[in-house]
């Protein structure tokens, strides 16, 4: 089971910040365990979306170079205190996790 | 400044005979007047960077990886960790004064009737046995470790206070002290090589920290995930000049850390932060 | 909306494009993806260029790669875009000399701004490069960064 995602999203002028750090190994199916010599089995996330009270603002693909427990920031202009924001994710594997917050 | 480093190797050498009890604090005020002087455009405060006071490029990457750092994960299985009751129902906030809050930075302390000094980890122990409990690891990150992210975290802001008072203090300050100045290993370097002669230098492609502001920032999470307590480092040091290090917790291990948390006095505590 | 999608209405390949694309498992109807997913398994720049559906792209000093000179650990390279070039609508981040050089690719809609800031892994000295689509035209900066091996972490 994924763990959260924790997500900050802040008014700056017009602007939303919104910030979020998902928690996910990235394991890019290229490195190999130190121990047993074998290649750990690609594992990270190929697709994130986030939406501002139900309205797509971000779509993102990502291969295995973005870095474990993958950060994430972008900027919207025209939300308000109190807008809700929601991210997803989906792995390699099927695996998902959405998360939600407010704009405070 | 081949002076000023000179006058700290002297010190080094010869107060232990003196044994002096202004010694401690005198040491400290050559090491801030040494590295000060050297690098005049350094800000006393930003000592507690580490290396990364002396090169903006790296506080950069350090100021947008604690923007949202990836390790909020393991600080919140610390803080549960931290939480926990024990057997008997008491909690890690029953045995520390101040409920565990604004502690740290009076530790390491030398405990007069032990006769040692005794670290926030051995706190940590001795207050777990008093509860039934079993002692942790020192060296053990996935309890010893997420711990005291946790509780080393309720001190942030506190400034560094370790007291040498005494005379048991006093040789076990100067042990941790003849530590720090002696050479050792393969590589025949002491820990004032790199830190003191060669501090805010590269060694190949690495920019060396100063000592002072060293020990306020533990643990750490190395490229994001790996936590390293201050002794876990202490380890990897002995190990990189191809020394034997002494086991984490030992009363070697712990002088070396009193003499070299005193160093720090004055500066604010800041737990769990990002080193490459 | 993907990138070759993207370009696919912007009329920049044509509508026969797409219907490759269908037919490849490129695209499904249902569920879009942000890039190609051939386009992250590419193993080199030119490959992961074409595999995004990108023509050649336009220096432009309107995007502004943030990212180290000398990257700290190669593991987690912080890396901010910001275009300033009007209707920018995708960001793309590649990492040149990497096994895959295609990191991430970012569609920015209802509002989002030009810009996305993220950390991305690097397996070696290499430009970094930012990718932007605005307008129906692709533009892109380089920024050089240093990856060493080692660290004291004191």
């Amino acid at each position: 089971m994924a763990e959260p995602m924790k997500i900050r999203a802040t008014m700056a002028g017009d602007t939303a910040d919104i910030k979020v750090l998902m928690n996910h190994p990235m394991e890019t199916g290229q490195r190999k365990d130190a121990k047993t010599g074998q290649l750990v089995p690609a594992h990270y996330i190929t697709e994130v979306t986030a939406t501002v009270n139900g309205a797509a603002v971000l779509k993102a693909g990502m291969g295995g170079g973005v870095s474990k427990n993958p950060y994430l920031g972008f900027k919207v202009k025209g939300a308000k205190a109190g807008d809700k924001v929601a991210v997803s994710w989906v792995d390699n594997t099927g695996d998902k996790r959405t998360d939600e917050t407010t704009v405070g | 400044m081949k002076k000023a480093l000179l006058g700290l190797v002297t010190i080094g050498l010869i107060s232990g005979v003196s044994g002096a009890m202004a010694a401690p604090e005198q040491d400290r005020q050559e090491f801030v007047n040494y590295y000060t002087k050297k690098y005049p455009n350094v800000k006393l405060d930003d000592y507690v960077h580490g290396a990364l006071a002396f090169d903006a490029d790296s506080k950069a990457q350090y100021d947008a990886i604690m923007e949202f750092p990836p390790f909020e994960g393991d600080l919140e299985k610390g803080r549960k960790l931290l939480d926990t009751a024990f057997k008997n129902g008491k909690k890690y906030a029953d045995c520390f004064p101040n409920g565990g809050k604004n502690i740290a930075g009076n530790y390491p302390y030398f405990d007069d009737k032990a006769g040692k000094v005794v670290t926030l980890h051995d706190a940590i122990n001795a207050c777990r046995v008093a509860n039934g409990e079993e002692a942790y690891k020192v060296n053990d990150m996935k309890t010893m470790g997420l711990l005291t992210t946790a509780l080393r975290a309720q001190s942030d802001g506190m400034l560094m206070n370790v007291k040498v008072e005494g005379a048991g203090a006093t040789a076990a300050y100067e042990a941790g002290k003849k530590a720090f100045f002696s050479r050792k290993g393969q590589l025949n370097f002491a820990c004032a090589t790199c830190h003191v002669q060669n501090a805010g230098v590269r060694l190949r492609s690495e920019l060396l920290s100063p000592a002072v502001g060293h020990a306020v920032h533990w643990p750490v999470f190395r490229g994001g995930d790996n936590l390293v307590t201050l002794q876990q480092r202490y380890d990897g040091c002995y190990k990189q000049v191809r020394a034997v290090p002494p086991a984490q917790g030992s009363a070697d291990m712990n002088n070396l850390e009193y003499f070299h948390s005193y160093l720090s006095n004055g500066l604010p505590m800041k737990a769990n932060v990002f080193r490459k | 909306m993907n990138a070759l999608r993207r370009n696919v209405l912007k009329g920049a390949t044509g509508a026969g494009a797409v219907a490759v694309a269908v037919a490849a498992g490129l695209i499904t109807p249902t569920r879009v993806l942000a890039a190609p997913r051939a386009a992250f398994d590419a193993k080199n720049l030119a490959d992961a260029m074409k595999g995004m559906g990108l023509p050649a792209a336009t220096d432009s000093k309107d995007i502004v790669i943030k990212a180290p000179d000398i990257a700290e650990n190669g593991a987690v390279v912080p890396v901010e875009v910001t275009s300033s070039i009007a209707g920018t609508s995708a960001i793309a981040i590649l990492a040149e000399k990497n096994n895959t050089p295609l990191v991430a690719d970012f569609e920015l809609s209802g509002g989002a701004q030009g810009y996305v800031s993220t950390r991305i892994k690097m397996g070696a000295t290499a430009l970094v490069r930012a990718i932007v689509t605005a307008g129906g035209k692709t533009y892109q900066a380089t920024k050089e960064v240093k990856v060493t091996i080692g660290g004291c972490g004191g």
